[in-house]
Order: C-alpha cells, then sequence, then structure tokens
C-alpha cells in the first residue's frame, strides 16, 4: 500500500536559541551518523569506501576531502572506535556494508543529537562543564573526546577556533542545551 | 567625612566616593573600597559581634581571612542574605545592610551574656558531662535546647535568587597569593611564556605590601610595584589574574578549587553576572605564596572590643586611612607591633605605651620608639585589661611581679608573632616540620608539583622571598618544558623582624578563672587547654575535640598554635611532640551555591525526555519518575482518579487496543559473526538457533546465579541482534556485557553499541492491534501465519524505516514499532489516528504494570530482588539444558540455590476480592503465634484488576509452587487479610489471545 508522504522528522531542540555577544547557542540540522568499531584489518576498507580515513590517533578527527562525502567526518572516541557523522544525510550503513573485515556499524543518526557552540566565548562556554583542557594548543581545531559536560556524557569536537560541535543522546539534549544556555550568559574569556 | 576615626592623608580610598550602608538599623557613610570592618572602626564602631558560648561583645580581631570575631549577616534583598560573612572581608557597597549576630534582644544588651556569669559550669567538655543523663532527655529535653541556642547567624527562609557559575581552568603554573612574593613568582614564570593563573583573596594584589609602609621595590613604593605588576600581568596573554578569589582546597594531581567573589562588592551586579564562580583549576606546577597570619597575645580578657592585632591596625591605617584609637596600647612579644606604633605615632595617633615581655626587643626599635617619644616597658607584661563594650584600660605588670600599672586606652594591639600559612600546603598531602630556630611549623617536602614561597615557607627577609620567588617561578615553567628567561626585582625597607611566642603569657595566668582566649570564634581560653589535659587529653587531636580549639570555621588561623603550645606546656613535652592537626579543606568557608553552581533547578539533574513526551502531556499524562526518565504514568480523563483511569486503560486494551510510549526500554545492537555466541554465553537461553526475524524472552543473571535482567531479543540478521533491557538497567546491561566481553571472552568477535535512543518505540497492544497499524505498513505480511507472535521485521510505516517486532508484555496480540526517534512523533500521530476511532486508547506505565501482572510476567527488580533464581521466579524453562556454560551457571548449581525450601514466586488471591494486598506485606501460617511470627514470604506485585474483577498479586513464598490453594495470612497493623496460593497466571490462562 502506497504512501503519500514520508513521515516528518522532529528534532528535540526544534526551534531552540540560546546565547549571549559573546557565544551562540543552537541546534544543528539533523546529520546521519555511524558508531563503528572495528579490527584492525578492517580500518583500510572502511576508510576507503567511507572516503574518510578512520584516525587512530587519540583525541583526533578526520574530514573527508572527496566531494561527495565533503560533509562526512570520522572522530576518534576509542581505540577501535569511531563516530562517523554525515551533515549531508548520506546512508552511511548502506556505504559500509561494502567494507571488507571484521567490523560493527550501527547506525545512530537519531540517538545523537548536536549543539553547534561558536563564538569568542565558546570554549569559556564550554568548560563551564566540561574538565577537559581545552586550550588550542592541547584541544587543537580538529580534536575530538568523549568527556563530560556538566552531569552528562558528550562527543566533543573542535570545527574551528571558535567553533565546537556538542554531540550528546538525544534524551539529554535538553539539559546540555540548557546548561550551555546557562554558562554561555556571561563566559569569562 | 566618613567616620571621626578617618585620619586625612591617610590610606588609599579617596575621600569623595562615599557610599552608605547600615548597620544593625543606623546608617552609616564609607568609602568606596572599605571593608564592612574598616567602615565600622571609621566610624568609631569596635562591638561588632557577641562571642559564641559566653557571648561577650567582641571586635574585629584582623583585617583579613583570618578573623574570628566580626561575623554578621549581609543582606541584599529578602532572598540574598548571608549569615557569617567575615567583616574584614565583605566590601561595602551603596545601600548594604548589614546586621549583628548571636545577640538578643540587642547587640548592647544581650540576654546571651548570662552565659559569660555562668561561665563556670560551660567549663570544656560541658557538653559530654552535663547531658549524659537521664538518656531520654537527650533528645526531647536537651538537644533541642542546645540546639536553639548554638550556631550563629541565621539561614535564609526563601531560595537564594542569585547564580553561580563554574569553570575549568587549566594552566602552566597557579601561583596562589598576590603578596610580593607571588607576584614575584607570577612575573618570573610569566616571561617564560607559560601559562600561569595568579589569584588572591584580597581586592587588589600585593598582600602585606598594601600595610608595610617602609617598602619599596624595583624603586617605587610597594604597593605601588604591586599594582603596576598585577596590571602587567593581567594585559599579558597567557597569564589570568583573579582577584577576590580564595584557593580554598588542594586536591590529588594539582586540582585547586577556587571561589570567586564576583558580586559581592557591587551595589547593582549586571543580572547576567553569577555572584561567585567556582574556577577548578588543574595546574601542572602550583607556587604557594600564601603568607603569614599574625598571632594575638594571650592574656586575661584579651578579647575586648578595641583589641586587635597589630598588623590589623596597621592596615587600617595604611590601606584604609582609619586610626583604630585615638589612645593605643601596644603588648607584643615581636618586633612587627613596633612598626605598627610607629605608623600610628607618625599619623597623630596616640601611642600610651609599647608593652613588650621580651627584655630584648629588635635592634633599633627602643631608639626609633625614643625619637617618637613612645614609651616602652620591655620585661613587661599586660595581665589584664577594663572596659564593658570596648577596652578601656590595659594593666601592665613587670614579668615576674611588682606594682601594676594601669593605662587607660581606647585600643590595644597586640602581636605574638606570626604563623607561615601552611594550610594549602598541609591539604596537598604535605608534612609540615617544626623549625627549632624560628618555633614554627614550615613546609617540608612537597607531595605534589608544588613549591612553597616567601613568608608561608619561613622566608622573612624581602629579597630573599623575592629571589626565592622568583626561582620558583622560573623552575615550574622550567618543568612545564619552558626556557628560563632571567627575571630581576629588588625590594627593600622591610624590618628585620624579631620575636614571637607561643602559648600564654604571663597574664593568662595559671588561675582557674581567668579567661584568657586562645580561639575566639569557639570561646576558648588557656585554662579550658589545661582543663582537657588534666583530663587525660594528651593527643592535640583529643585536645581539640574536647575544647574545640580550632574547629570554628575560622579553622584556628589565629589559635591552633598557642593551642598546642599550652597543651604541650600542660604535658611538659617539646611542641613538635604533641603535634600538629591536619587541615583540611576549605581554607575558609564556602557557599552551597559556588559548589553547587549550575546545578540547580532544571539542571539539578538531566531529565530524560521520550520523542512523545509532548503529545503526552499535551495529552494529560501524568508522569512518574523512572531513573531519569519521566514516563507517563496514566492518563485520567475529566473526573477521573488515577484508579479509574487505570481500570478503564485496562479494560480498554484487552477490550480494543491500546499505544504505549515503550521507548525507553534499554536496547544493545550486538554485531559480529560471534554475535550468538555471545549471547549464549550472557543469557541462559539459547541463541544459536534463533532465525532471523525472530524474538525471543531471554534472562540474564549474574555470576552468582541470580536474575540479573531480562527482555526481549529480536535477531535482525545472523551477525546482528537487537537486545532489549529493563528501562533502569540499559547503562549497567551494557557494561555488565562489555565487561564481560573485554575481560572474559575477548576472543569473540563482536561489538555491542547502545541504540536505546536511535529508536522511539510504539507498542500497539490489543485485539484491534494489527488492524490499527495495517495501514501504515508497507513490506510487511502482518498475517499471523507470516508474522507470529515472537516475530520481527524490517520494512517501512509511515514511509520511514521500522524495525516491527510481534511481541507483548499484555498477553495481547501486539506489536511493538521501533522507528527511528526523530520520526516518532509523526508516526505516533499517524497511530493515534487510526486508533483512536477504533475504540483505543493510550496507556501508561501503571496500566502496563497491571496487565502484564493479570499475566504473571515479572518485573525485575519488583518481582525479584537479587536473591531470586529463574527457578525461583518460574522461569527455569528459559535455562537452555544443554549449553556448557553462561554467566551465573555456576553460581546455579551452588546446594543452597538447588535446596528445597526456597522462596518462589506465586500468585496470591485474597478470599476478600475487594481487598488489594500492599506490596511488601509478609506472608504467615499461622495470624495467632506471637511477635516476632515466623515470615515465609512477602507480596511482591499487588493490583486491582479490572479485567478480572477482583485484587491480583504476585509474592515470594517458601516453597510456594507446592502450596497451590492453601490458605495463608498477611497481618497487617489493625487487621489481617486470609489469602489463597494461586497460579501467577490471572487472566488467559492458556495464553491464546497473544495469537489473535
Amino acid at each position: 500500500m502506497a504512501k503519500a508522504t514520508m513521515a516528518a522528522a522532529t528534532g528535540p531542540l526544534d526551534g531552540q536559541v540560546a546565547g549571549s555577544a559573546l557565544v551562540s547557542i543552537k541546534p544543528m540540522e539533523p546529520a546521519s551518523r555511524l558508531a563503528i568499531r572495528a579490527r584492525p584489518d578492517a580500518i583500510a576498507s572502511l576508510s576507503k569506501v567511507l572516503g574518510v580515513k578512520l584516525p587512530q590517533a587519540p583525541k583526533t578527527s578526520a574530514q573527508s576531502t572527496a566531494a561527495k562525502s565533503r560533509q562526512r567526518v570520522a572522530l576518534w572516541l576509542g581505540p577501535d572506535e569511531w563516530l562517523v557523522i554525515d551533515d549531508g544525510n548520506a546512508d552511511l550503513m548502506g556505504i559500509c556494508a561494502k567494507a571488507k573485515g571484521l567490523y560493527s556499524a550501527v547506525d545512530v543518526s537519531h540517538r545523537n543529537t548536536s549543539v553547534l557552540v561558536s563564538g569568542k566565548g565558546a570554549e569559556a562556554t564550554i568548560s563551564a562543564g566540561c574538565p577537559q583542557n581545552l586550550s588550542l594548543d592541547v584541544f587543537p581545531v580538529g580534536a575530538c573526546a568523549r568527556t563530560l559536560l556538566g552531569k552528562t556524557e558528550v562527543v566533543l569536537y573542535r570545527v574551528e577556533e571558535d567553533v565546537f560541535r556538542v554531540e550528546c543522546w538525544r534524551s539529554f539534549s535538553t539539559y546540555v542545551f540548557a546548561f550551555l544556555a546557562e554558562a554561555g550568559q556571561s563566559p569569562m574569556i | 567625612m566618613s567616620g571621626a576615626n578617618r585620619i586625612a592623608g591617610a590610606g588609599r580610598l579617596t575621600p569623595a566616593k562615599k557610599v552608605r550602608f547600615s548597620f544593625d538599623g543606623e546608617i552609616y557613610t564609607a568609602l568606596e573600597g572599605d571593608t564592612l570592618a574598616s567602615a565600622l572602626l571609621a566610624n568609631g564602631v569596635h562591638l561588632m559581634g557577641r562571642s559564641f558560648k559566653y557571648h561577650r561583645p567582641r571586635g574585629v580581631l584582623g583585617a583579613g581571612a583570618e578573623e574570628p570575631n566580626a561575623l554578621m549577616g549581609i543582606e541584599r534583598d529578602a532572598s540574598r542574605q548571608q549569615p557569617n560573612v567575615r567583616a574584614t572581608v565583605q566590601e561595602v557597597f551603596e545601600g548594604m545592610t548589614a546586621v549583628s549576630q548571636n545577640r538578643w534582644p540587642s547587640l548592647a544588651f544581650d540576654v546571651g551574656s548570662v552565659n559569660n556569669l555562668l561561665s563556670p559550669i560551660f567549663a570544656a567538655g560541658f557538653y559530654y558531662k552535663t547531658f549524659m543523663w537521664p538518656k531520654i532527655a537527650w533528645e526531647k529535653l536537651y538537644e533541642p535546647i542546645i540546639r536553639g541556642a548554638a550556631g550563629l547567624g541565621v539561614a535564609p527562609a526563601s531560595a537564594d535568587t542569585d547564580h553561580y557559575s563554574s569553570r575549568y581552568l587549566h594552566a602552566d603554573v597557579l601561583i596562589v597569593g598576590g603578596g610580593v612574593s607571588g607576584l614575584s613568582a607570577a612575573l618570573a614564570a610569566a616571561k617564560t611564556g607559560a601559562s600561569v593563573i595568579l589569584c588572591d583573596e584580597q581586592a587588589q594584589m600585593g598582600g602585606a605590601l598594601s600595610y608595610e609602609s617602609g617598602v619599596s621595590v624595583d624603586g617605587v613604593s610597594g604597593f605601588d610595584w604591586a599594582s603596576n605588576a598585577a596590571a602587567q600581568l593581567a594585559a599579558l596573554d597567557n597569564v589570568r589574574v583573579l582577584t577576590r578569589t580564595t584557593a580554598f582546597g588542594y586536591y590529588a594531581q594539582n586540582f585547586v578549587g577556587l571561589v570567586e567573589r564576583v558580586t559581592d562588592h557591587l551595589a547593582d551586579p549586571r543580572a547576567d553576572m553569577p555572584r561567585e564562580r567556582l574556577w577548578q583549576v588543574r595546574a601542572r606546577q602550583v607556587i604557594l605564596a600564601t603568607g603569614s597570619i599574625e598571632r594575638h597575645m594571650v592574656f586575661a580578657n584579651n578579647d575586648r572590643p578595641g583589641i586587635m592585632l597589630s598588623s590589623a591596625a596597621r592596615i587600617y591605617l595604611n590601606q584604609y586611612g582609619v586610626a583604630v584609637g585615638t589612645k593605643v596600647g601596644v603588648y607584643t612579644a615581636n618586633d612587627s607591633a613596633y612598626e605598627t606604633a610607629f605608623d600610628l605615632k607618625r599619623a597623630g595617633v596616640s601611642v600610651e605605651a609599647i608593652v613588650d615581655c621580651r627584655d630584648n626587643p629588635g635592634e633599633g626599635l627602643l631608639s626609633t620608639a625614643a625619637d617618637l617619644g613612645i614609651q616602652v616597658l620591655t620585661g613587661h607584661s599586660v595581665v589584664d585589661t577594663k572596659g564593658a563594650r570596648r577596652v578601656s584600660s590595659m594593666i601592665v605588670e613587670r614579668n615576674g611581679g611588682g606594682a601594676r600599672q594601669t593605662f587607660a586606652v581606647d585600643a590595644l594591639i597586640m602581636s605574638a608573632g606570626w604563623t607561615p600559612s601552611v594550610h594549602l600546603y598541609s591539604q596537598s598531602r604535605g608534612k609540615v616540620v617544626w623549625d627549632d630556630g624560628t618555633q614554627r611549623f614550615l613546609p617540608g617536602e612537597c607531595p605534589q608539583d608544588c613549591a612553597s614561597v616567601g613568608a608561608c615557607n619561613g622566608t622573612d627577609a624581602l629579597q630573599a622571598s623575592i629571589d626565592e620567588a622568583i626561582a620558583a617561578g622560573v623552575q615550574a615553567a622550567v618543568d612545564c618544558g619552558k626556557k628560563p628567561a632571567s627575571t630581576v626585582i629588588t625590594g627593600e625597607g622591610a624590618g628585620d623582624w624579631t620575636g614571637g611566642m607561643a602559648g600564654s603569657a604571663a597574664g593568662a595566668g595559671a588561675d582557674t578563672t581567668v579567661k584568657a582566649f586562645v580561639d575566639f570564634q569557639n570561646d576558648v581560653t588557656a585554662k579550658d587547654i589545661r582543663l582537657a589535659v588534666r583530663e587525660g587529653m594528651h593527643s592535640i587531636e583529643h585536645v581539640k575535640r574536647f575544647t574545640t580549639n580550632g574547629m570554628a570555621s575560622d579553622q584556628g588561623k589565629t589559635s591552633n598554635i598557642h593551642g598546642l603550645a599550652i597543651a604541650a606546656e600542660a604535658l611538659n613535652r617539646e611542641i613538635p611532640q604533641v603535634g600538629l592537626t591536619t587541615f583540611r579543606a576549605p581554607y575558609t568557608p564556602v557557599t552551597f551555591g559556588s559548589i553547587v553552581n549550575h546545578g540547580r533547578g532544571g539542571l539539578f539533574d538531566p531529565a530524560r525526555k521520550t520523542p512523545f513526551h509532548d503529545w503526552e502531556e499535551r495529552h494529560g499524562a501524568v508522569f512518574e519518575d523512572v531513573g531519569q526518565w519521566k514516563r507517563a504514568w496514566y492518563y485520567p480523563r475529566v473526573g477521573e482518579d488515577m484508579h479509574a483511569a487505570v481500570n478503564r486503560e485496562c479494560r480498554t486494551v484487552r477490550e480494543s487496543a491500546g499505544l504505549f510510549d515503550a521507548s525507553t526500554l534499554g536496547k544493545i545492537e550486538v554485531v559480529g559473526p560471534d554475535a550468538a555466541q555471545f549471547l549464549d554465553l550472557m543469557y541462559t537461553n539459547g541463541w544459536s538457533k534463533l532465525k532471523p526475524g525472530r524474538c525471543k524472552y531471554g534472562i540474564m543473571l549474574r555470576e552468582d546465579g541470580f536474575i540479573y535482567d531480562d527482555g526481549v531479543v529480536a535477531r535482525i540478521a545472523e551477525d546482528r541482534f537487537h537486545v532489549t533491557t529493563t528501562t533502569g538497567g540499559a547503562p549497567r546491561v551494557l557494561h555488565h556485557m562489555e565487561d564481560y566481553l573485554q575481560t572474559e571472552f575477548p576472543h569473540l568477535n563482536v561489538w555491542l553499541t547502545s541504540s536505546s535512543e536511535q529508536w522511539a518505540v510504539i507498542a500497539v497492544q490489543g485485539p484491534k492491534a494489527r488492524e490499527i497499524i495495517a495501514p501504515l505498513v508497507e513490506g510487511i505480511d502482518l498475517s499471523s501465519e507470516a508474522m507470529p507472535h515472537m516475530s520481527a521485521r524490517e520494512g517501512r510505516i509511515c514511509g520511514v524505516p521500522t524495525r516491527l517486532f510481534r511481541v507483548s508484555f499484555t498477553g495481547e496480540a501486539g506489536y511493538e514499532i521501533n522507528v527511528p526517534a526523530n520520526y516518532g512523533p509523526a508516526v505516533w500521530d499517524a497511530v493515534w489516528a487510526q486508533a483512536e476511532p477504533l475504540g483505543a486508547c493510550v496507556y501508561g506505565t501503571e496500566t502496563m504494570h497491571v496487565l502484564r501482572a493479570e499475566k504473571g510476567f515479572i518485573i525485575v527488580g519488583q518481582d525479584t530482588d537479587g536473591t531470586v533464581t529463574p527457578h525461583d521466579a518460574g522461569l527455569g524453562w528459559a535455562i537452555a539444558k544443554s549449553k556448557p556454560d553462561y554467566v551465573g551457571i555456576r553460581g546455579l548449581m551452588r546446594p543452597d540455590l538447588m535446596a528445597d525450601g526456597r522462596k518462589q514466586l506465586i500468585g496470591l488471591k485474597t478470599k476478600d476480592p475487594n481487598t488489594v494486598l500492599e506490596e511488601g506485606a509478609q506472608i504467615v501460617a499461622d495470624p495467632n503465634q506471637p511477635v516476632p511470627m515466623t515470615m515465609l514470604g512477602h507480596v511482591t506485585s499487588s493490583y486491582w484488576s479490572q479485567n478480572c474483577g477482583r485484587s491480583i498479586a504476585m509474592a515470594l513464598l517458601v516453597d510456594g509452587r507446592a502450596k497451590m490453594g492453601q490458605t495463608f495470612y498477611v497481618p497487617m497493623p489493625d487487621h489481617t487479610i486470609e489469602v489463597e496460593v494461586s497460579s501467577t497466571v490471572f487472566f488467559d490462562e492458556k495464553g491464546e489471545r497473544v495469537n489473535g
């Protein structure tokens, strides 16, 4: 039985916006995401089909350079664990299925949601609740970490000097957003 | 004029910048930059509080963080009131209200001061001895009275409307203390390019340079140099300068807590500014430059208002331009008090006499005193003072006896020497070392990457302090990998102070009635410490607790060394043999607000909501907390109470259908070629033979054989399972599985990923379930033949991908629709649009509980409690007999777990069908036996079942399954309920409805 329209997607933070003169805090558009676990023998093949080299060093990420996957980034989360995010909403599960070797790929596009924190006060705002050293020499552009924000787990990714992507699980996003909004009222740079 | 005692030309405040404040209802004028203490002194107010125990009138003792006496309530408005604020720390702002504490009806006339007259019965250890008997009176009489009388200040009645902020910060070098040493260290470290944090509790950097009038550094006055240095540092990118910021705690691995008072000094703070900001600093190197604190002299009646530390008087004069009196007496065992006397005299204040208990003061002091015309009595002591609400005279006697002289004074300043501030060093787990030559405790070896410099390290001379600080600053930077850079700072003009004493001076006497105060805040006198020793307290830890010396919120900053010396003398031992108590965080009191900071209100704890939450809220759901989740509990319609709503929901599900939000169930995606093998090891059931597209109910045990979790598992593909767990079990089951995978089964090629929140889950249960979803589903044959009970299919619903499970936790035919979470709300709307016209309802967790109980399905954690095996729960069928191994297999073989007489899960029917048992109620065989009765089990689940038309319950009962049909009793406080043991299945006993 054919369906006229596809069900609409609703994000948990739709329509919310926060920030101050120094920082902007806003929910990001939906993206596709993959949680990858892999044995070493699968890394090269996965990197090839995904068009992004899965990084091997802690706290690093890799951005795809290929034209068709340019909105794709792979974040190192552990020695055999990556989070791949595609802001172009590519079918990552389908792409991944072609890879060889021993690995697990799980679609977590809807498990996570992300908040973009940007501006001069971005680092200070996140540092209200994140114990990591976020100074540029220790956490440079492209750095990422699974860490804490207040009382929740987040994946933090530095997109630019003053731009951070904060990934969290869907049901924690209202807490994360509210925390960032409060901390962003008067960040101490 | 901002107070009669303000001396024109003295101090650093600007006379034109006036602010007004009130103290106990009187309006006073202060200058911008005044502390509450300096402002009151400027206005001639010395009486600032009443003491804790004896309610004696008290004035200010110090001028900084160590203040034990001048504690006040500071009020901004009705919701912003703080008790026990040190007047020496609180800066005055326009419109500030200050109130004195621990007095009634007024500060000048305090009824509680009767305690002072009764002091002979309030000796140390009084509480321990007096309120022993009768025992019952403690709870009813003594404790309420003592609690009413005890404590300082009044807690605010309404919630704090201020907000507080938090900040993590990392640096190469953290320097605590912004005096000459801290500034020197900071300049030296900053020059190397290291990242530096410099904090100081005062409003400006400078430390002792703010009052040491003769000192110059690099050719300018000490304070000007400090201000310039601070400004120079603040301008550097690699340095953060924090004033009004106290380092209160030094924890493991150079983790130091700072609290910054952001708005407490502002009349009209911006709304977005936090009142305080907690800085949690991780520094690679820490330099402590915390200085030292002057000690008072211990002599009779040394606590009258107007008697204070000499350094305090010097700060009030040189920083605030305030004379602490017009006729000042000096009592000292140390040279530093002379400098204060000289400064006062030069400012035009009369110094009546300097009484020095030593025979030989430091070099040059006597001639300077003579030049200034100040009388010095060496080898003399102040043996008593007079004065009701302010000191009026000091009584002086030659050491060893002789005629007494009385000097009329309106202020008495004193110094027994200086105690290095080793608090943070001690908190860092450092062990202080007694220095016999200077009679003080100094930092020993540093257990962390830390150095102490300057006065807190026992380095007294100015240039030596500077050089030590520069060296430490450079070394700290080098230890962080920076190249050394040279810094030269030259200081001169500081006095080379000698002298100092610890313990009681002559005037304290051996007399048992003399009140020579050691600890002002807790009203501990020298005789109390001697009494403690006489009563057998020989360890300083016992003396401290018996007398409460050093146990007030000032933590004995002025009293610890005196108390120790008096105890040592009474014990006839050396001070290091008696030992020093360990310093604990916080250095000074820290507000709850700054510790909690953002974590209050909505940010106290994350409130997790499912994708359907908004819909549920709009449709009148009442929510219950399940862990951090907000779950829809029931949906009352107009006029319905909870019971009516649940009865309707229960009936509707079985008659037509119901929709239930099952999104909170934990979900784990188990992927890899060895996935089935792994699940075989984690669950009691067998998984290898489960075909893709089929589901199975699984039981998971702990190693000890007891039920840990349960849930339905669907095999999506050969190498992919969709595991569900209980809502509360989601994180711990994943950890449990990951733990075994990594430690016991690392050879298996399988990985676990939490997918709990990937899926929004709509349970559609009831006879009309298929009819409801059929129009929305594509690509899946929903017929019972194609998709029987316990099967799973992938397809589309409302055009989006779904994992559709045919499962039932109600006993009805039903489905669980899993859709990617963001599509959840739209799919729910579509399903509800189908369901509502068919007479279906939405139901909450309460109805879910009742429906599953009607079918005898257990809830792990409700019907099990960590001591229940699958056999006990009647789930022996879920244990695969042929498997060689799984977690818990050996635990289950323990004799106790296989023996007869274990409690087994059974059903209970009350003889009166309308009686609903209480969950947790005990079950006995004979209700007439004497108490304590032999308890045979307890009720685990109990509900009114509208579908059965009676109450139903499940219970754990000894050998329960062998007792079907037998009668037992449930004793309640006022009656006994008769029950009959039954099967746990109360509805549709043949289980045919799930196939409908």
